[in-house]
């Protein structure tokens, strides 16, 4: 994992102490809160509607058992006592006080954390494969190609100010765990000949105008990754929009260029930046890598797991929803769901974030991963330690087993915390996952997963859901919008609205009704909602949902 | 046609603690809406608005929001700040709790 040196230290103790001044001459007055504003947002602090809130990177998503301590650390002495993590690898903090927050950055700091360009017009956190250098699908670890990248953007002068916010998200596995269509760039690292490169995807992006991301290279090689990726940068900076916030993503850049004016503009740039570089990238690359090293696997038989695997069935039920396969047989990824029934998808308590953190430690190599679906992963365990995990995760009301299961519901905080929301998100999910539960159904429907936003923003990734739930507000009462057939992996798709939407003590009898259907229709348990949805199509649901409609045609 | 005027708050967040406040008569702040003045006056309501700008220091975006009178004084009249009076619905933290500890 990667681990800070001295000029990394150095730097997040020379920024933090800047915005400790900032914060000062805010509170004295003498800065202006729309001078102040811009300075708070590089360092991740936002005003919300019932307080501040924090940002803090994990990036690419992997942390070591000490940094998660701190994370417990700053939810119990400065917050409420529990933590958010979100759809993008971060996690956020409600309720701080301003004076209180240039303290909870140095201890960031001291963990080699921060909450840098975790807002703004910047370059964000480079999100990655949760299970990246674990997977049994992976071809390579990409977390070193992100860490180059995040020391390349970060503070990067010319990308301080770019038009609009700016996202990459990076896999090593042909099956996509990292939304990598819906980015403003997305790379998948691939070989070809013998030879590490990369896919790279550009223009994908949700909010206001969801679009999938168009291939702008089929092969590019690692070592002009920097080069490149600061070509894509630079012809965005000149040719996207700044008249208009909501045309000012890459995704409009590209689909009113067209994808080969980006593509031969990119190239153009790209002859003329490539000299600059002159192999140091190449070297830090391989100096970053050695930080990514496996560890040491463990081996030995797996007779404890197997045995429990066939006596305890609350185990076994467990293990075959929250287990992934290792790429070492006799190891498997552990899925912490951070979604039990009727609870705030994505929250953790400082508690259990330190019983996550002893788990890691003790059994996972000191290391763990935040999922871009809200929950937390131990990326290598040995089979035979899983039991005495299960037992661990029981006994703090961490072993739901539910990932990937109808309640495994990405929602984004809504209008229970977030300014620009239009209605609430997470009592949503809490009563739909509380209502399958009662009806005992969850595992019999299998795969399906439901995405919540609170308003067009689309934090919670709802255009990707297979069920995707938008809140709006509609002459000033909550109304949900439904979206069906979205997929967030490698055959993505944004998702068809359904019609009309649905008062808030409508939508959950919709979301039952809908389910319903496919469970009616489906050839067997086999075909997932998915493969029903786009086998049968939108109008069995429809006629389901809207049977009013239906009559008047008849 | 221009929508009839409704009364209003002004309301902002506090700059130190960045919880919900109120504009009252006296030109002081507020924690509980119902303290607040309420505006009736189309012409009065952005005058006042700027007189709570010029508290830059202690506040962060004060606006006018929408709000009707009732038996112990303004209430919200839409969601939002009905969510903004109270707090989060899936904890009993924020404002709720703070008045629940008074
Ligand atoms: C509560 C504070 C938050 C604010 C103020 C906020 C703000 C925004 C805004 C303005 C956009 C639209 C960007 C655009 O289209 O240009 C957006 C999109 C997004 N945000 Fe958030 N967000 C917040 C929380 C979150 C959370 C909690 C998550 C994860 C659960 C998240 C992840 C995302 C993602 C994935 C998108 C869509 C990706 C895209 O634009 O292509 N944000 N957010
Ligand atoms: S989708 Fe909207 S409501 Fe939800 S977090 Fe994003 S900006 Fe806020």
């Amino acid at each position: 994992m990667y681990k800070y040196n001295e000029f990394d230290e150095a730097f997040l103790a020379e920024r933090n102490a800047q915005f400790r001044a900032q914060v000062e001459r805010r509170i004295d007055g003498s800065l202006t809160e729309d001078e102040f504003k811009p300075l708070r947002l590089m360092n991740g602090v936002y005003l919300q509607l019932h307080a501040y809130m924090l940002r803090v990177a994990v990036p690419y998503g992997t942390l070591n058992s000490a940094q998660m301590r701190t994370l417990a650390l700053l939810a119990e002495k400065w917050d409420k006592g529990y933590g958010h993590f979100t759809t993008r690898q971060n996690i956020q903090y409600n309720w701080p006080k301003l004076r209180d927050i240039p303290d909870m950055l140095d201890a960031l700091g001291e963990a080699g954390l921060h909450a840098i360009q975790t807002s703004g017009n910047t370059i964000r956190n480079t999100t990655a494969d949760h299970f990246a250098g674990a997977a049994a699908d992976e071809l390579t670890d990409p977390r070193p190609y992100a860490e180059l990248i995040r020391q390349w953007s970060t503070d990067h002068p010319e990308f301080q100010f770019l038009g609009r916010k700016f996202k990459i998200a990076i896999t090593g596995s042909s099956n996509d765990r990292a939304v990598i269509m819906a980015h403003d760039v997305g790379l998948q690292v691939v070989e070809q000949d013998g030879k590490t490169g990369f896919r790279v995807v550009v223009g994908g992006g949700l909010g206001r105008t969801p679009m999938i991301g168009q291939v702008l290279r089929e092969f590019l090689p690692q070592a002009d990754l920097l080069p490149y990726l600061e070509s894509v940068l630079t012809v965005y900076n000149v040719l996207g929009r700044r008249d208009n916030k909501y045309k000012a993503r890459i995704k409009i850049t590209v689909s009113e260029n067209g994808i080969d004016t980006y593509r031969a503009m990119t190239e153009e740039a790209f002859m003329a930046i490539r000299g600059q570089y002159d192999g140091t990238d190449q070297q830090q690359l391989e100096e970053i890598k050695t930080h990514f090293q496996a560890p040491e696997f463990r081996s030995g038989s797996t007779e404890t797991f197997d045995t429990a695997y066939a006596n305890d069935p609350v185990f076994r039920a467990w293990a075959d929803t929250n287990l992934a396969e290792h790429r070492k047989g006799d190891h498997a990824i552990v899925t912490i769901s951070i979604k039990a029934h009727g609870a705030t998808p994505g929250d953790a308590t400082a508690e259990q974030m330190r019983v996550m953190a002893d788990l890691g430690e003790q059994y996972a190599y000191n290391e763990l991963r935040i999922s871009h679906q809200q929950n937390v992963i131990l990326p290598h365990v040995h089979k035979n330690d899983l039991p005495a995990i299960h037992a661990t995760l029981k006994a703090n009301g961490l072993a739901t087993a539910n990932i990937g299961l109808i309640s495994d519901i990405i929602a984004c905080p809504g209008m229970d915390y977030c300014a620009l929301a239009t209605a609430r998100s997470i009592p949503v999910a809490q009563e739909i996952a509380s209502r399958f539960d009662d009806l005992k159904m969850e595992h019999d429907i299998g795969h399906l997963q439901i995405k919540i936003s609170g308003c067009i923003n689309a934090c919670g990734h709802h255009h990707v859901a297979h069920i995707g739930i938008l809140g709006l507000d509609r002459a000033g009462v909550e109304n949900y919008q439904i979206t069906l057939g979205g997929d967030a992996t490698e055959t993505a798709a944004i998702g068809t609205r359904t019609g009309p939407g649905f008062a808030y003590d409508e939508i959950v009898p919709a979301v039952e009704r809908i389910v319903e259907v496919y469970m009616a229709q489906r050839e067997g348990p086999e075909e997932t909602f998915l493969e029903t949805y786009r086998r049968i199509g939108m109008e069995p649901f429809k006629a389901a949902l809207y049977p009013e409609a239906q009559k008047k045609v008849a | 046609m221009a929508r009839a005027f409704t009364p209003k708050v002004i309301t902002a967040n506090d700059l130190l603690e960045g919880d919900v406040i109120y504009f009252t008569a006296d030109d002081s702040w507020t924690r509980d809406i119902e303290q607040a003045e309420l505006i009736t006056d189309e012409a009065v309501a952005p005058l006042r608005l700027l007189d709570a700008e010029k508290q830059n220091i202690r506040i962060v975006g004060a606006y006018l929001a929408d709000a009707k009178a009732g038996p112990n004084g303004p209430e919200p009249t839409h969601f939002r700040e009905d969510f903004r009076r109270t707090g989060p619905s899936n904890y009993f933290h924020g404002k709720q709790e703070a008045e629940a500890n008074v």
